[in-house]
């Protein structure tokens, strides 16, 4: 049923999608929203198609995401953890390819921990491939349903100003949704410490800013991300408290923001570490929760 | 009538007034406020002042601002034998330094804002010369992991350096320029690459040879500016190359700044006022990090001063004791005490003709305070009124037993100088008085 207006075979990246594209993937996933919420939540749509979750690193959410969308769809739906696969055992990612074409799938979702990898894969395979992560590269469900989050709360996306706040390097969350963002007609601006902002990253079409003071002021949405343990050792910053102290989000620099800012966050979050817990369990501001009921809809889609 | 009345009033007149960062050079006096300086110039003399302001007469001699030393090795906490606050305070205004930025390698290093607070409370109760720290730009300055710079610089950190130790690793010091710059600070490095200077005791070069002591090359600096300078390029910091010794070091600073980096650099005067030949008989006083160099590189530092590459001049303090100089020169401790010669040697410059004497003022005065983005180095009313009064012309011997500072070991032992130190202000009060 794709076929109407998503040309493509693959869902590898934002980049490259147009405003038409991703509005119509969001409007189809805003059906499933009601869907979803209602007793009967199983349509039939891919019944007799089999998906695979192919996991080289770790999740929980995204995997479970896929799963129960796959399975509300009606397909079968099979999880490949790359720890108990053949992975492993040695079996290069272009093998891995060819042993799935063998057992003939329609969809694979990969994650997988370098840039590129994804990509290289669909080219190889031959049903369709969804990206759920490639390393710093991208995460285009993940764009998308943040995206999906904030149209249903302001309305539409054009016109807003949306921070995002953190590890931009190493995030391809921040990536897709820095693409997915700008073509949607929203205002992008970056603001972490200098050694967690990529270079150059200014010519993406995106402001940079180094303090959360003048960076959050009248912003409409704080997009938070996560800063990972292995990071906070001195690497790329000195230590949690100093990153907290200026980086963190608490209401002291949420007050700059615009007074119905909203909070979110791709999960999980370190609490007390970019995020302080008041901050991101207030019912009035943090969407963090409905980021996630979001997920399952966008990746029926 | 020479003290302050009841309400911190005092007026200095007859002086020579010399104030670098306006040019003012001219006979007047200054009117001292509590503890700013209320109104300076011509304007002030014994005719114009209120009746009954108490007055110094300053019979001539030359009233500058205080200076300020941007690298001083204070020895509190952790090596209390060999200096601490109060007597590198002493030391301090017994130069005319009123201002001093202290290196984090104590023990405890300054890497936490808990010790930038003891330092600055501990000097600010001796009432000296004021201490403002650098604090470590790896933690325990191990050249690994960075320091908490934002919030050190909030607690006041000046900039940050791994003090005598380069920060060796390139990735490291990318990401410390990158890191610092996102709080607009500044790092100060130690420019000598460690793997060619290690086991190093003098300048690399025909005198090494002959005295059989193994050599620190000239490259070593040099490839270490080269290095820092392409990082900068890279990652937009603020850098500062301290106590630059060599002829094409300061060709590589040179060029950046014709670039237009954000670089600046010092040097102190052992490598404008002596030369290799200074370690003669193995004399450790004249074992210093970096080496003394060669004539040519002297020559090259003074040439340096005069053509605006060095923005400033420091005394690179760094007390030791006896235990640690009285050994074989490969095994002694580098350094030498500076604090109290700072004034006169680089007088020297001005002396012999390089420079003028605001122009050598400058260079210890208003331009190492601009670095800092510290309101001194002024004589400008509203101020504090740290100031020193000097006789340019007065000549003394450089005694060491005479020094205040705790450590004696001055590479200009026993030197004849030019420019003696009469009384020196802090916050309007006399902390020095060579009558007293």
């Amino acid at each position: 049923m794709t076929e109407h207006f998503y040309p493509h075979r693959h869902l590898l990246g934002i980049q490259g999608l147009g405003p038409l594209e991703l509005t119509a993937l969001l409007d189809l996933a805003d059906g499933y929203v009601e869907q979803n919420r209602s007793v009967d939540k199983r349509k039939n749509l891919l019944r007799g198609r089999t998906l695979v979750n192919l996991f080289f690193e770790n999740s929980t959410r995204t995997r479970t995401s896929f799963e129960l969308a796959g399975k509300r769809l009606g397909a079968d739906v099979i999880n490949m953890q790359a720890s108990s696969s053949s992975v492993q055992k040695g079996e290069t990612l272009i093998d891995t390819a060819m042993t799935l074409n063998a057992m003939h799938l329609d969809v694979l979702v990969v994650r997988h921990p370098d840039s590129g990898a994804v990509k290289l894969l669909s080219e190889k395979v031959n049903c369709a491939v969804i990206n759920a992560g490639d390393g710093s590269h991208e995460h285009p469900t993940q764009a998308l349903l943040d995206a999906l989050t904030i149209r249903r709360r302001k309305g539409q996306l054009a016109g807003l100003t949306v921070a995002i706040c953190g590890d931009v390097q190493h995030s391809r969350v921040a990536r897709s949704n820095i693409y997915l963002l700008l073509t949607m007609g929203a205002r992008v601006r970056l603001i972490g410490p200098r050694t967690l902002i990529p270079t150059q990253v200014d010519r993406m079409g995106v402001e940079v800013f180094h303090d959360m003071r003048t960076g959050l002021k009248d912003v409409d949405v704080v997009m938070m991300l996560r800063i990972q343990n292995e990071r906070m050792r001195g690497n790329f910053i000195p230590s949690i408290r100093e990153y907290f102290h200026f980086f963190g989000l608490d209401y002291a620099k949420l007050s700059l923001a615009k007074p119905d800012a909203v909070i979110m966050h791709p999960g999980p979050m370190n609490r007390g570490v970019e995020i302080d817990s008041d901050v991101a369990d207030d019912v009035e501001r943090s969407l963090i929760r409905e980021q996630v009921e979001m997920g399952v809809a966008v990746r029926m889609a | 009538m020479s003290v302050r009345n009841a309400e911190g009033q005092l007026a200095l007149i007859n002086a020579r007034l010399l104030d670098p960062a306006t040019g003012l050079d001219a006979l007047g006096g200054l009117i001292i406020d509590g503890e700013v300086i209320a109104s300076v110039g011509p304007h002030v003399t014994k005719a114009q002042i209120p009746d009954g302001l108490p007055f110094l007469d300053c019979q001539g001699l030359c009233l500058a601002p205080g200076l300020v030393d941007m690298r001083v090795q204070v020895r509190e906490p952790g090596e209390e034998h060999k200096e601490t606050l109060r007597t590198a305070g002493e030391a301090a205004v017994a130069g005319g330094v009123t201002a001093m930025v202290c290196l984090p390698n104590t023990e405890p290093v300054i890497d936490d804002v808990a010790t930038v607070e003891f330092v600055a409370r501990r000097a600010r109760l001796n009432g000296l010369a004021k201490v403002y720290p650098y604090a470590a730009a790896t933690k325990n300055l191990e050249g690994k992991e960075l320091s908490e710079m934002g919030m050190l610089a909030e607690a006041g950190a000046l900039g940050f350096t791994d003090g005598t130790l380069a920060i060796r690793n390139a990735m490291v010091m990318r990401r410390a320029l990158s890191y610092a710059a996102t709080f607009g600070a500044m790092i100060i490095q130690h420019p000598e690459e460690p793997s060619l200077a290690e086991g190093g005791a003098m300048n690399s070069g025909e005198y090494s040879t002959r005295m059989g002591l193994s050599g620190i090359p000239v490259a070593a600096e040099v490839i270490m500016l080269e290095r820092d300078i392409r990082l900068v390029e890279l990652t937009g910091g603020r850098y500062h190359a301290a106590h630059v010794s060599t002829a094409e070091g300061l060709n590589v600073i040179r060029t950046a700044k014709a670039k237009g980096l954000a670089v600046t650099c010092d040097t102190a005067p052992p490598y404008f006022a002596l030369n290799e030949l200074a370690v003669g008989d193995y004399r450790t006083f004249a074992k210093l990090s970096p080496p003394l160099r060669s004539e040519n590189d002297r020559q090259a530092v003074v040439v340096g001063l005069v053509d605006g590459t060095i923005d400033a001049i420091v005394s690179d303090h760094a007390p030791q004791d006896q235990d640690s100089k009285r050994l074989p020169f490969a095994q002694a401790e580098p350094g030498g005490v500076g604090l109290e010669t700072l004034l006169a040697v680089t007088l020297e410059l001005h002396h012999t003709g390089h420079l003028t004497l605001l122009q050598a003022l400058s260079l210890v005065t208003d331009k190492p305070a601009t670095l800092l983005g510290l309101a001194a180095g002024r004589l400008k009313p509203g101020n504090a009124a740290d100031l020193v009064l000097f006789d340019p012309a007065r000549g003394w011997k450089v005694e060491p037993d005479k020094f205040h500072s705790k450590s004696k070991n001055t590479p200009f032992d026993g030197r004849l100088l030019q420019g003696l130190v009469d009384r020196t202000f802090v916050d309007g009060r006399i902390v020095f008085n060579r009558h007293a």
